[in-house]
């Protein structure tokens, strides 16, 4: 079915499936202990027999509409454009959706795909929150036990997310390892799936992971690139010239670049440039290609294989690795990916304020960096599509702090 | 390798005391040594043998490192020894120059916790090559079909996951083992088939032995127990395990 509007929508969502390796060309692939293989057969298997149900698709396009939102408007930030003196920049806003990001689209999907398995635990990691508070949100609505894991470092910096999840019903479980942020989360998050994987279905958050997790995350989270596509067809009356979107491990930027695969049009991710220097998490343009958390991408690791430390501003781009399907865009030069640093996207951040009344999430605003330099560069009879993937609320403590605003 | 059967297998991190610990744990009864190559984030293991890696690292053991130590170890014990590590590592390493140089410090074998059969292809290859075994798991959530997969696939022996869920010591083992055990007997031939993760008592060496393994691993038991008095607590661990397989 998701076929039949290619017109408007591009490239279908589940075009470009990984092989029977679950991968796409070097990347992906399935790098897990033995005792969590069966349980992603039974995924994929659960994934694939969803995907053909018309009764699944019409749920999630019933939640979609009435409880996320959606569609998501489309906004042509006008006086954004006038001050940058470029193309029109125009911007997805994935943080008008319920929870205020594009993460409840793939915690949506995956809730019900886990209730079809039978499933009554859910596990999940978080960085910003904005996953986990999904996923409390999805748990809350289908009657799961939801259980986030979230480093300690990140419960910090992100605390109003960490609060909302508690009053959603969750369980939030301090991750203490390592440098207490995003990676950790996930480690924690695989080893609870591991001894629990009978009951318990592991609700990654971004499109990275064993397969099939990228190609299933791709595939919930393509609502933004078909949306997103066919207002601008409707809107600007043509294609954009760029679609710029932020890279943490990648699913808002999958999401909306699948559908302009097949269209000539640039594809940019953003990684997080961190100081400027040797911190930072820019994995695809700084890291090698290893193994990480289940699949074969780029991480940021040393010679001998060990993850190093990343450093971002924003939790949510604060990961060492990315997701396999970016890796191999980065490989074929389909998409190309720039580091913003986090100077830069504070200054976007305040410009998106100031100038527009929407105040982004510090990773989105990673995104309007770059996003504004292309638009400078292409001219005014350009148009860069911009994925506003989450709003900044829960950022403000943070920022205040920062600012000596308290 | 050929490993004595019944064989008790003790897990050691490398780290500088390694040598001396497989000393002990071999005056205690141990059969072949495990020498675990420190990994940033061991998905497979749990809190204990996380800490032991991070401490590791933090003390600058590299994989280079780790095998000149497996090469100590190789002078001082006479059973076999087998590497554990993870994808990451040995990749990092090169595959083909991995297996080369863990052959060469003495490697009879080698586990690779996060590289599952149909993974492996190049890492069998580039271990047959050098003469050294590829020992795959099989778990309690295995499907038939992976079962046989994976024990056919292993050479040296089978590891038999006796619990779901990271590795690490625990009270009771997964109580399906008999039926997986009957399953990778049917697979593996006459390879040996060794039950860990969780083995921390004598109940639970004799329990694999009756359920019909080779034998036993044992990890993170060892390890708590070498933080609570050093050589002289892993040996008599070792020794009590090891009273646990028949005579």
């Amino acid at each position: 079915m998701s076929s039949t509007n290619t017109a408007q929508h591009g490239t279908p969502a589940d075009a470009y499936p990984p092989d029977d390796m679950g991968r796409w060309g070097e990347f992906g692939g399935r790098f897990v202990p033995e005792t969590v293989m069966a349980a992603l057969d039974e995924l994929e298997a659960g994934m694939n027999e969803a995907f053909a149900d018309p009764a699944f698709h019409a749920e999630l396009a019933l939640l979609a509409r009435d409880f996320v939102g959606r569609p998501t408007p489309l906004y042509l930030a006008e006086r954004l454009t006038e001050d940058v003196g470029g193309a029109r920049i125009w911007l997805k806003r994935e943080d008008l959706a319920h929870t205020g990001a594009h993460k409840i689209n793939n915690a949506l999907g995956q809730a019900i795909i886990a209730k079809r398995l039978g499933k009554q635990r859910i596990v999940a990691e978080t960085g910003a929150g904005q996953h986990g508070v999904a996923t409390a949100t999805a748990c809350a609505r289908f009657g799961l036990k939801a259980v986030v894991y979230m480093g300690e470092e990140d419960m910090r910096r992100q605390r109003p997310n960490v609060v909302r999840m508690k009053m959603l019903g969750a369980e939030v479980i301090p991750v203490t390892n390592g440098a207490g942020t995003l990676k950790d989360a996930l480690n924690d998050a695989i080893r609870d799936w591991i001894a629990n994987v009978e009951d318990t279905h592991y609700l990654i958050g971004t499109a990275a992971g064993p397969h099939p997790y990228p190609y299933l995350v791709r595939r919930l989270q393509a609502v933004i690139g078909q949306e997103s596509r066919a207002q601008m067809l409707e809107r600007a009356g043509r294609l954009p010239d760029a679609v710029v979107a932020c890279v943490g491990g990648g699913s808002n930027a999958i999401g909306i670049f699948h559908s302009f695969r097949d269209d000539p049009v640039r594809l940019i991710g953003v990684e997080a440039g961190g100081t400027g220097g040797a911190l930072h998490a820019r994995s695809l343009s700084g890291g090698k290609v290893s193994i990480l958390h289940g699949s074969r991408s780029y991480v940021l690791c040393d010679d001998d294989g060990q993850v190093v430390e990343t450093h971002s501003i924003s939790a949510g781009l604060d990961y060492p690795g990315v997701g396999p399907e970016h890796a191999f865009l980065h490989s074929t030069g389909r998409a190309e990916f720039i580091g913003a640093t986090d100077d830069e996207s504070l200054v976007a951040f305040d410009r998106l304020c100031h100038l527009e009344g929407i105040i982004p999430a510090l990773e989105t605003s990673h995104a309007l960096v770059i996003a504004e330099r292309i638009a400078h560069d292409l001219g005014p009879t350009g148009d860069v599509l911009v994925g506003l993937s989450g709003r900044g609320d829960k950022d403000v403590d943070q920022i205040a702090a920062r600012r000596g605003m308290e | 390798m050929n490993i004595p059967r019944p064989s008790l297998a003790v897990y050691l991190m490398a780290n500088e005391d390694a040598p001396a610990l497989a000393e002990a744990a071999v005056r205690g009864g141990a059969t072949v040594i495990e020498l675990g190559i420190p990994y940033s984030d061991p998905l497979a293991d749990g809190t204990t043998i996380q800490r032991a890696a991070q401490a590791a690292l933090d003390a600058g053991i590299t994989p280079e490192r780790a095998l000149e130590l497996l090469a100590e170890i190789h002078a001082r014990v006479d059973v076999p020894l087998v590497p554990m590590t993870y994808g990451a590592i040995v990749e990092g390493y090169g595959i083909e120059a991995f297996c080369r140089d863990a052959a060469k410090a003495g490697a009879e074998a080698l586990i690779v916790a996060d590289i599952p059969p149909e993974e492996s292809g190049p890492l069998r290859d580039a271990a047959a090559a050098e003469g050294v075994d590829l020992i795959h798991l099989v778990a309690p959530t295995s499907r038939p079909e992976r079962i046989e997969s994976a024990a056919a696939a292993s050479t040296g022996f089978v590891y038999l996951v006796a619990a779901v869920g990271v590795t690490g010591a625990r009270e009771n083992l997964d109580p399906r083992v008999a039926e997986l055990l009957e399953r990778t007997r049917t697979a593996a031939g006459d390879t040996p088939i060794l039950g860990g993760f969780g083995v921390s008592t004598r109940a639970h060496v004799e329990g694999l032995i009756a359920a019909g393994t080779d034998g036993a691993i044992v990890g993170s038991a060892a390890i708590d127990a070498i933080e609570r008095g050093g050589p002289e607590a892993l040996e008599a661990l070792v020794r009590d395990l090891a009273a646990g397989l028949p005579s």
